[in-house]
């Protein structure tokens, strides 16, 4: 039986813990609704950057001198995957969902034979994944301190990658991300960024009529970095709203957890209080019965 | 008849009306679009976005450089970055000339993509400080 002072200490250490739960969760709540903000706000870009890719890739359908990043180089050898994901946790399991995600496409993608390379966008993946993939690791690159991510910073992240494919360090790339789907669910997806969805006979048939300036291929040259750098944006604010939504729920929790936890600690903080009074009284009686 | 003008940066819809006319800088010139204008897609260059109103410039927005889809009814301007004229700020126009200069007469002819860039960044950057506002000069 563990005696009244310790009981109390208990309940105090773990109502200050249900405090910290409870203003972490209130501080995701916020950041979560501009996180959500942002990424809607960046929404209307990626989607006509998506429309005026589409059209303009079915163009390049058979064409050999297309540009390796839309149609991608034959034979690929070396694959990248981009894990992205958030810097902290106290998150449920966003990080290792995502840890998880990385390790299923790395095992079958070697199953085919594939080299695979990991580029670890995020501190926690990083940490995460290096315990055992250290050698796959090529790089890493993390937005620790930053308040909000900037396009800037996507497009910093874009330009690494199209100089490692450009060099020959990697054939194709693609993202693992949690696409955030509302704020209870967070779905891990594969996405491919390089080659940018190779054109198909399907999409030849409705070849767009728009007039082109300078022309097809310079302007596919200065659209598909961009729309490399849009995407990986767009996914950067996707981890950044599910990352608070996680948190949000886990520390939502972790508050109702310690709320039981203080409830049950109460309950025999009280017993053993009860049961102090009753020995004292019985020792005071049998005590006076003596005399 | 009017045109639906969308300018969008990435990260955010900066603008989304029905406009009379507008103007785009194109990377092979200027060029005006009205309703009915047949479809077009572009890249541009660093300059003036003007939009027209009732026969006169209504709004101006410099743009970095970008693409444009243009349809009868539409035009979607996606800018690389997008300041309204008024708000440019003509000290840091002034260091991100000399900035773009530097770079220019620092890159190598042979890396042709190296040289692309920092080309289009001098022509931008050149742009941006020929868009201060008139009122913005006299307080240097």
């Amino acid at each position: 039986m563990p005696s009244l002072k310790t009981l109390r200490n208990r309940i105090n250490s773990v109502k200050s813990t249900q405090k910290i739960t409870s203003a972490m969760k209130m501080v995701a709540a916020a950041k979560l609704r501009r996180a959500q903000a942002q990424a809607e706000a960046a929404r209307p870009y990626a989607c006509r950057m998506g429309e005026m890719l589409a059209a303009l890739a079915a163009s390049e359908f058979g064409n050999p001198n297309a540009s390796p990043l839309l149609v991608g180089r034959p034979n690929a050898k070396t694959h990248l995957l981009v894990a992205v994901t958030a810097d902290r946790g106290l998150a449920g399991a966003f990080n290792a969902n995502i840890a998880k995600a990385v390790r299923a496409q790395l095992a079958a993608l070697e199953a085919q034979g594939k080299t695979v390379k990991i580029f670890a966008l995020g501190r926690k993946g990083n940490d995460a994944l290096k315990r055992d993939l250290a050698d796959k690791i090529s790089g890493t690159k993390n937005f620790v301190g930053k308040k909000v991510i900037s396009f800037q910073d996507a497009e910093d992240v874009a330009k690494e990658l199209i100089r490692g494919f450009k060099a020959g360090e990697y054939d194709a790339v693609s993202l693992v991300f949690n696409r955030f789907q509302n704020v209870m669910t967070q779905k891990p997806t594969e996405q491919a960024l390089i080659p940018a969805a190779a054109p198909s006979a399907n999409d030849n048939a409705t070849e767009h009529n728009y007039e082109v300036e300078p022309d097809d291929g310079t302007l596919l040259e200065r659209l598909l970095p961009r729309n490399l750098a849009v995407q990986l944006y767009s996914a950067l604010l996707d981890n950044a709203a599910g990352f608070y939504a996680s948190q949000m729920t886990a520390m939502d929790s972790a508050t109702r957890n310690a709320g039981e936890m203080i409830k049950k600690l109460t309950l025999n903080y009280n017993r053993a209080r009860q049961a102090n009074i009753t020995k004292e009284l019985i020792e005071i009686i049998s005590g006076a019965e003596a005399v | 008849m009017a045109i639906a003008l969308e300018i969008l940066s990435p990260e955010k819809l900066l603008l989304a009306r029905d406009v009379d006319m507008v103007v785009i800088p194109g990377t092979e010139g200027d060029i005006g679009v009205l309703p009915g204008h047949s479809k077009l897609v572009t890249s541009l260059r660093g300059g003036l976005v003007d939009i027209y109103e009732n026969g006169a410039v209504a709004e101006r927005f410099y743009v970095s450089g970008g693409f444009a889809e243009v349809t009868e009814s539409r035009v979607a301007v996606l800018a690389d970055e997008i300041v309204r004229q008024s708000e440019i700020n003509a000290a840091k126009a002034a260091e991100a000339l000399t900035a773009a200069k530097d770079a220019f007469a620092a890159v190598s002819l042979d890396d042709a993509e190296a040289y692309r860039e920092a080309s289009d960044t001098l022509i931008a950057a050149q742009a941006l400080v020929d868009s201060v506002p008139p009122h913005a000069i006299d307080k240097i």
